[in-house]
């Protein structure tokens, strides 16, 4: 399927799709929950690239003879360490900041593969219809037919657990939405005239899936990469809890919060803390998901 | 409803005559739901606790908190001259119990003897297979079945056993769980009504408390028998309340639920011994923590790589930050307590700088070691990732660049075993019974490599002084060649001995004469529950 | 109408047909099989290996497997437990209820206070209580369940002494399950206190496993009042002088709980990966907790049942509250 058309297309024009950015930006810092999450978030990012720099200690790092110190705060605490430390005298805060590399690797990672994912199998699915949408959309229903969790897990068992085995995982629960979303998008738009037009222009039918259809069903797909970024980041926390996640020394939230459960009448700070800094992620990006919703949502925009 | 109503008789009796009849209970919080209720077929110490020692009796069995062997269903044994022949003098009087299910018409004889051991032997038999993918575990693997050779009837209270070879390990497998004896009348009752299954759901046994209910993952019920051989035990109502979560068991300790809870979390053990209403008891565990390495795979098949790792580890580190302190450093590949033990052994010394420098004699520069850690708890290692982390730390500092590795348990059991596995496997062992040749044999013999010999290390010096003292029956010759073992062992290293963990049980006061069993069991002969 | 139940129905063969082939070879690729789990450090020789594989009818070739899995199916056989050796339907029976009385705790706790609260910042839009609730409802949307159930625990069971860590009722009440619905068989039990002791050991994994799905119904309850709130008859009803609660009351609240309706009935799914979460951090016997066991056993005909039973159960749900939505749909429309 080359497609060697160079006529131009006459889709909509790039100028108001700037215009449609710049009102979507308006409404966005409108909503002063999505700023705070955009601000959280983007520290974040910067604590995770910085981790290496910033952090006051090497994450796995062990003080022999610290085993277990309290956040500085409490009786007992040592000045060196803010959070306080592990089971075996790892600097918490130290191993907070690095694994925000790994829960912002793993909403990316998810979030990239399950959309092109879902992106690929809805756009085939709503173009072509017929036999290839039937077989699409049953594959998404049966995977849709099992509680995602546990459908994770048992991937996790079989393909082995690891980071990159549950982000894959993880990916594949996610991706039918994706893909429903893209399916209903493309069948709506089909019918519209410029994709008429462009069909009628010569293009062919790659060009216009990627080209012509998929821009503008964009603004679902973003909202629910949103969310998915924030299910991915649960989910996995949720697989390392269970065992089957990142594997040791790798400081991942969700593993490090499984490690701690011994202590939960012993050592407060090293359930509390790992899982405070899960939710503040989450929470930060719920909240821009939402300000984009409203954003690009026209039915709920105050008018 | 059956069972409600005799409860409310109890409560109403109770109330009318006051404490005199007040029947005792006694509630076991245990870890976990037993697999079933025929011992034979099981292998986990949870099991045991619920079916052959709360039901059953064997001919013999192991003292009250204790490892050594008394009498029991047997009153006396001879071995013979040549140690191939073991012939056991049967108690007589002894009463099977009389249940819902099942109505004995006779007293426990030779047919019953022969019935549970001829079941698992014989293949023939109907009831080798009589539960879907059942298997005789124990009867298989621990040499059992390879040693057995036949089990007559001299006459109705005189058994006698022939054995393939002479063999001081044999003896000991008498009163393990899975040489309970069962009721021949009622496997044959059973069998005629096509309802084999039924006697892995509703055990009858001749042991101090017979089976009432069963609620699956829930609670299980039992009564005392009332016609036991040694006497009525103290406690009526036997009641075991399964809970899984150690955090959960505690809490019900101290709110009184509980009278007696198996595995307390050991970071929790000094705070429930501060407890006034509370009892914490510990004894030295019957198992071995160890890292194995392949001593078949270079580097590591030079001893001196192998000693310098285990010099460079910090033990006490391990001792505190895996098992909280509640561990005995190994000093040998078996238990401290046991009398195959050298005290000479030691725990090695930690020394990384005369580690670095001896793998540099050793010409081994820039080592790769992939280290497996285990995915579970086990009774003999709590933590098996935090362990991996505190030696891949140690590891680091003498310049071995480690991997920490791990798969799925029933992967990473099966994967370890293999002579050509890459790397040192993290592992141990639970006593199955207090036979030393249970860790130097089972654990390091030639013929155990593929298998439960995970350092695939075989040296035929040690071997041979295995075989020895297997055919050797006198308990102080058969110790002097232990030690010579052991010496070998520790000349060789072909594991990274660490620890034997505590074993730990917390009871309620009002819970009188309770002693803690060595061998992990929990039993409750003999004990009182103060009113 | 039957046209559609009738073309739903028939798009669930082969979902149910896809989810019987999943089930089936995931069990077969898993690593690791349940005679070594059983063995553990003890090992297993090939021999018996191999021969307890073929009681399980490993060694046939697979179509035939798979062949003799669907007739079992239909026959009502779901397999043996390897574990347990009973029959895998009996065990997820015992365990169902528990999960079932859960969840059902749960949604009624979420749709008790989650309707409620939607409501109440639909009216306030824009006002702080609107922003607290919502506020509150992200963060609960938010929220790492199992984490959340361990920080109760500590406060509420640890620190506070208030509620049990685990368990579904005190272990000094025995009785027979009739229903396997604790709630109902400690009152049919007639034992005192027992009632209140279950519903003491219910509260914290109920407030865990509502979380989400109340976070979830009040920001859908509140979206669902405001388009309504914007509907020309309510603008009509106001503009004719109505008092706002009436409006708020007669004409947009009934039209407002049919989406909140589905999302409830669509929390089902939701509900189940929460409960696996749930009933590990608090021990509760219900089959989430079961089938992760199973899982780890390599209880071969546990998790292959399992699986699809849970599947048929969600995939049942949603054909209700698509069923329901159709039903209701219409009338809306001719309004």
């Amino acid at each position: 399927m080359t497609d060697t058309t160079t006529t131009p297309v006459t889709a909509p024009p790039v100028q108001p799709r700037l215009a449609g950015l710049r009102e979507v930006w308006y409404y966005f810092s409108h909503s002063r929950g999505a700023v705070i999450g955009l601000a959280v978030f983007v520290a974040l990012v910067i604590v995770a690239l910085l981790a290496p720099w910033i952090a006051p200690h090497d994450p796995i790092f062990q003080y022999r003879d610290k085993f277990l110190t309290p956040p500085v705060w409490q009786a007992g605490g040592d000045p060196r360490f803010i959070f306080g430390t592990d089971a075996i005298g790892r600097d918490i805060l130290s191993r907070l900041m690095h694994g925000a590399r790994y829960s912002l690797l793993i909403g990316a990672v998810v979030v990239t593969i399950s959309l092109v994912g879902g992106i690929i199998l809805g756009l085939l699915a709503g173009f072509f219809r017929g036999w290839v949408d039937a077989l699409i959309m049953r594959i998404m229903d049966i995977i849709l037919a099992f509680p995602s969790l546990l459908l994770a897990l048992v991937l996790v068992t079989v393909i082995g657990p690891g980071l990159f085995n549950a982000m894959l995982a993880i990916a594949l629960v996610l991706q039918p939405h994706f893909a429903r979303l893209t399916r209903a998008a493309v069948i709506s738009e089909t019918n519209r005239e410029y994709v008429t037009s462009a069909r009628l222009a010569g293009a062919g039918n790659l060009r216009l899936m990627f080209r012509t259809i998929l821009p503008n069903c964009l603004a679902p797909l973003i909202v629910q990469a949103t969310l998915s970024f924030s299910s991915a980041i649960l989910d996995a926390a949720a697989l390392g809890f269970l065992g089957l996640g990142a594997q040791p020394p790798i400081p991942e939230w969700g593993t490090m919060l499984a490690d701690s459960r011994e202590f939960i009448t012993r050592a407060w700070w090293v359930i509390t803390i790992p899982g405070i800094a899960i939710l503040i992620t989450v929470l930060s990006i719920n909240l821009i998901g939402d300000g984009l919703r409203d954003a690009l949502d026209p039915k709920l925009k105050r008018s | 409803m059956k069972l409600m109503k005799t409860l409310l008789t109890a409560a109403a009796l109770t109330a009318l005559l006051g404490g005199s009849v007040y029947a005792k209970q006694l509630v076991y919080c245990s870890e976990g739901s037993p697999e079933g209720f025929d011992p034979a077929l099981w292998s986990a110490g949870t099991t045991f606790d619920a079916s052959s020692r709360a039901v059953y009796d064997r001919l013999v069995d192991f003292e009250l908190g204790g490892s050594a062997i008394v009498p029991s269903l047997a009153e006396s044994w001879d071995i013979s001259e040549d140690g191939t022949q073991i012939t056991f003098h049967l108690r007589k009087g002894v009463k099977w119990q009389t249940t819902d299910y099942f109505t004995p018409t006779r007293e426990f004889n030779a047919d019953d003897v022969l019935w549970s051991f001829n079941r698992q032997a014989d293949a023939a038999s109907p009831w080798a297979t009589y539960v879907d993918g059942a298997s005789y575990q124990y009867f298989d693997s621990t040499g059992f079945k390879a040693a057995f050779k036949s089990v007559e009837k001299v006459d109705d209270y005189t058994v006698k056993f022939t054995f393939n070879s002479a063999d001081s390990t044999v003896f000991v497998n008498f009163p393990m769980d899975f040489l309970s004896i069962g009721s021949a009348e009622y496997a044959a009752q059973l069998e005629a009504a096509g309802n084999m299954a039924q006697f892995n759901t509703l055990p009858v046994g001749t042991g101090g408390w017979q089976y009432v209910d069963y609620q699956t993952d829930t609670v299980i019920r039992y009564k005392a028998h009332p016609d036991h051989w040694s006497g009525k035990e103290n406690i009526d109502d036997l009641i075991f309340a399964i809970t899984k979560e150690p955090a959960a068991a505690q809490e019900a300790l101290k709110a009184g639920q509980c009278d007696v809870i198996p595995y307390p979390i050991p970071a929790d053990v000094d705070a429930l011994a501060q407890d006034p209403n509370l009892v914490v008891t510990q004894t030295p565990g019957e198992n071995v923590g160890f890292i194995a390495y392949n001593t078949q795979q270079a580097p590591f098949d030079k001893k001196e790589v192998r000693q310098a790792l285990n010099m460079a580890v910090n033990k006490q580190a391990i001792l505190e930050g895996v098992y909280s302190g509640k561990a005995q450093l190994a000093i040998n590949p078996l238990p401290a307590s046991s009398w195959a033990s050298d005290p000479a052994g030691t725990i090695g010394t930690y020394d990384p700088e005369a580690a670095k420098k001896m793998l540099a004699d050793a010409g081994v520069t820039d080592l790769n070691l992939k280290l497996w850690w285990m995915p579970v708890a086990r009774p003999y290692n709590p933590n098996g990732k935090r362990m991996g982390e505190l030696l891949q730390a140690d590891w680091s500092a003498i310049g071995v660049n480690v991997e920490l590795y791990s798969a799925d348990w029933p992967v990473y059991l099966e994967e370890s075993s293999k002579v050509d596995r890459d790397g040192a496997v993290m592992i141990g062992w639970g006593a199955d019974n207090a036979d030393p040749d249970n860790f130097l044999g089972v654990l390091l013999s030639c013929a155990a490599v593929g298998s439960n010999n995970r350092a695939q290390w075989c040296n035929e010096e040690y071997d041979a002084k295995i075989a020895a003292a297997k055919a050797t029956f006198d308990q102080a010759e058969r110790a002097a060649i232990y030690f010579e073992a052991e010496k070998i062992f520790h000349e060789e290293a072909p594991w990274l001995l660490l620890a034997h963990s505590n074993q730990y049980l917390a009871h309620s006061k009002r819970v009188l004469n309770f002693k803690q069993d060595p061998l992990g069991f929990h039993r409750f002969d003999g004990v009182d529950v103060a009113e | 109408m039957l046209k559609f139940l009738l073309k739903r129905l028939a798009l669930l063969i082969p979902t149910f047909i896809g989810v019987t082939l999943v089930a089936f070879f995931f069990i077969r690729i898993l690593p690791g099989d349940p005679v070594q789990v059983l063995a553990g450090e003890r090992g297993v020789s090939p021999e018996r290996h191999a021969e307890v594989m073929r009681q399980l009818g490993f060694d046939l070739p697979l179509w035939q497997q798979y062949f003799n899995y669907l007739t079992d199916i239909f026959r009502g056989d779901f397999g043996t437990s390897f574990a347990s050796k009973r029959p895998v339907l009996y065990e997820f029976f015992s365990r169902f209820p528990a999960t079932v009385e859960l969840s059902l705790c749960a949604i009624f706790l979420a749709t008790l206070l989650g309707v409620p609260a939607g409501i109440l910042a639909a009216v306030n839009r824009g006002k702080w209580i609107d922003q607290a609730t919502m506020g509150t409802a992200l963060v609960g949307y938010s929220m790492p369940i199992f984490w959340w159930g361990l920080l109760l625990i500590i406060f509420f069971s640890g620190y506070l002494h208030w509620t049990p860590v685990s368990g579904r009722i005190a272990l000094n009440y025995f009785f027979k399950p009739v229903t396997g619905f604790m709630l109902i068989d400690s009152l049919l039990s007639g034992q005192k206190g027992a009632f209140t002791s279950a519903l003491h050991y219910l509260i914290l994994p109920t407030v865990v496993l509502a979380t989400i799905p109340l976070a979830v119904i009040a920001r859908q309850t509140r979206s669902a009042m405001l388009e309504v709130l914007g509907e020309d008859y309510v603008r009509t009803a106001r503009a004719k002088g109505l008092p706002s609660r009436r409006v708020v009351a007669l004409h947009a609240l009934r039209n407002a709980l049919i989406p909140v309706v589905t999302t409830i009935g669509l929390q089902v799914g939701v509900l189940m990966a929460g409960a696996i979460l749930t009933e590990t951090v608090f021990s509760w016997p219900g089959i989430g907790k079961w089938m992760i066991e199973s899982v780890n056993k390599r209880d071969y005909f546990v998790v292959q049942s399992g699986l699809l039973l849970i599947a048929l159960i969600i995939m049942t749900v949603n054909l209700i509250v698509d069923v329901l939505y159709a039903i209701i749909n219409p009338r809306i429309r001719h309004q």
